[in-house]
């Protein structure tokens, strides 16, 4: 794992309670670099099978792969 | 004999209007007679279950649907909507029922060949019920089993010469009008730039890394076919800059009646003669137009290209030569804070491959949108919390009039200090010296 791919897993493991997060919360992670950056990381990290991509069919968001509920009945998340 | 008892939806069979209730139980005969001798893969019996869950949630008001999920192709993040019925005891042929969505062909033309093959695949591989075509544009396909998805994508991808389209928070699958391919309206080559877009924004559409759903539609004309200014966040809307071209004899033959007005549409019903005063003249929003008895003229000046003068006489008027398109942007639906239509960005830009222009402008607001937008914050309301005025110094366009619409209904255009030969500052003894207190 990469110094930066290893960073996203210290944030994921760090929080508790939620286990997605959407694109724009892995910004604060990297304060010196872009979004378009910052999704080159994560799209190397979903590739590697670390992270997997959770969608609602209009949203989607980020996170540990296995982490987490399958999904959501109408207003619990 | 139905599995399952739906007199509330057999209700719904009885209007004027063909139901999709009918559809599904059609589907389901289909596939308990089979006589295709299809293999299918997911349960026979899954339009019936899908009946009966509806009915169920028909008598107690309550949705059976969990919705998300981790479901999709590896390395995709949007293309498969995940769906999960909570009763999945009484109604196991839709336990798991994802839609697929696949990128339509521009302008959707398609050939039978392809269509035979999607139909055919997707009797094997899912429920048979299809939507031709989601509001994004999409064929959607609806309700599938997660071993499906990957079968599904490679035969798709492999064989049939077509992909996933967008879901989720990513560039959601380009549409456009039939533009030139059919219509002398057109202004531009609404299906180039739409496979070219797709094209270039694959990894937008697939990998999403934007604060929410992102949506380009290309209109070749203000009729607006695909309604690209009232749908899209980025609506690239054909219009043109010189005059309407008026072709004086055929005006006239419309007036004594040897041309039928609106290509003879509404003519059902007697109308009357046609009265160019009452009908085009005065329908004219901007009242740029007027007839002398003989001659009809345009001040091309007041035109917005509302087209409908050119509508109800197109053997006398057409678009005219000099073609390009405006930019809109903002639009979207209701969901957080009411609809909204487009904002006119750019009034006029010429449109010719390879797009780099409109590209730019396009990659200068995602940028800001990626890096500035709420999470779940279509980009119409990043620009109402952030002013457009700063949406103009993203893009790096300056205020013009055409973008206010009147004053005080919009004024959300300010100078800023640098902006203001001399500044805010000004010298107060200067000043008193030519207005006493
Ligand atoms: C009577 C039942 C239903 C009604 C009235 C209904 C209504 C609608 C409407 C109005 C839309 C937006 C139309 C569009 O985008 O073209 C839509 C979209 C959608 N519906 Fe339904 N729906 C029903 C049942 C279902 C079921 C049973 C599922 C899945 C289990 C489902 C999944 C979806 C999906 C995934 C979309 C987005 C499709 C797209 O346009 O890309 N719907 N539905
Ligand atoms: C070219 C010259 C002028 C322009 C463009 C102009 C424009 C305006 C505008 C846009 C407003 C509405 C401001 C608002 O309520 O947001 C306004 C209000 C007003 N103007 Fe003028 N004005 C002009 C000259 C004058 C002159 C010469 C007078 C009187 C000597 C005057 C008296 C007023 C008054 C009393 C109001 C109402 C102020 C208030 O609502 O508190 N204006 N003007
Ligand atoms: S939007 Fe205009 S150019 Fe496109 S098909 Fe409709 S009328 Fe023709
Ligand atoms: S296109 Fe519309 S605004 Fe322009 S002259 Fe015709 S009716 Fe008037």
């Amino acid at each position: 794992m990469t110094e930066e791919q290893q960073k996203i897993v210290d944030f994921l493991k760090g929080k508790t309670g939620k286990t997605k997060f959407y694109f724009n919360d892995f910004l604060e992670v990297f304060p010196d670099k872009g979004p378009r950056d910052v999704k080159k990381v994560l799209t190397s990290m979903v590739n590697a099978e670390i992270l997997e991509f959770w969608s609602s069919g209009s949203t989607t968001m980020y996170g540990l792969k296995g982490a987490g509920k399958q999904t959501h009945a109408e207003g619990e998340d | 004999m139905a599995k399952h008892a739906t007199p509330k939806l057999d209700q719904l069979e009885s209007g004027p209007w063909p139901s999709f209730v009918s559809d599904i139980k059609q589907e389901a005969a289909y596939r308990a007679a089979n006589p295709n001798k299809v293999e299918f893969q997911i349960p026979v019996d899954c339009p019936d279950d899908l009946l009966g869950v509806l009915e169920l949630s028909y008598n107690e008001r309550e949705t059976h649907w969990k919705h998300g999920g981790i479901v999709g192709v590896f390395g995709y993040g949007g293309g498969v909507i995940g769906r999960y019925c909570d009763q999945p005891e009484k109604f196991p042929g839709v336990a798991h029922f994802h839609t697929v969505r696949v990128n339509q062909p521009a302008g959707k033309y398609y050939t039978t060949k392809f269509l035979r093959e999607l139909c055919d695949l997707w009797d094997m591989r899912g429920s048979g019920l299809t939507n031709m075509h989601g509001s994004t544009g999409d064929i959607v396909l609806l309700g599938t089993q997660t071993p499906q998805l990957e079968e599904l994508f490679f035969e798709l991808t492999h064989k049939m010469g077509t992909d996933l389209g967008g879901s989720g928070s990513n560039l959601r699958t380009p549409a456009a009008c039939l533009g030139q391919s059919r219509c002398e309206y057109a202004c531009y080559d609404t299906q180039d730039m739409c496979y070219q877009l797709t094209m270039d924004y694959q990894d937008e559409l697939h990998r999403p890394a934007f604060p929410y759903k992102f949506k380009f539609k290309f209109d070749g004309c203000p009729n607006g076919c695909v309604a690209a200014m009232a749908r899209s966040d980025f609506a690239v809307v054909g219009t043109w800059k010189d005059d309407i071209r008026i072709d004086h004899a055929a005006v006239s033959a419309y007036v004594g009646g040897e041309f039928a007005p609106n290509a003879g549409a509404h003519s059902g019903r007697d109308w009357g003669k046609f009265d160019i005063q009452a009908e085009i003249v005065d329908r004219c929003p901007t009242q740029c137009m007027s007839w002398n008895g003989s001659k009809l003229s345009i001040n091309n000046k007041e035109c917005t290209r509302c087209m409908h003068c050119i509508n109800a006489m197109p053997r006398a008027l057409g678009i005219g030569n000099e073609r390009g398109a405006s930019i809109l942007v903002g639009a979207k639906a209701p969901v957080l804070d009411g609809a909204q239509m487009g904002s006119l960005l750019v009034p006029f830009v010429e449109v010719s491959q390879p797009y780099d222009e409109i590209k730019e402008i396009i990659e200068k607001i995602w940028d800001w949108w990626m890096e500035d937008g709420k999470n779940r914050e279509r980009l119409g309301e990043t620009i109402r919390r952030l002013s457009f005025q700063r949406l103009l110094e993203v893009v790096g366009l300056e205020a013009q009039a055409v973008h206010v619409k009147e004053p005080r209904h919009n004024p959300y255009i300010f100078f800023n200090e640098d902006e203001v030969p001399g500044g805010w500052e000004r010298d107060l003894e200067a000043y008193r010296s030519r207005h006493q207190r």
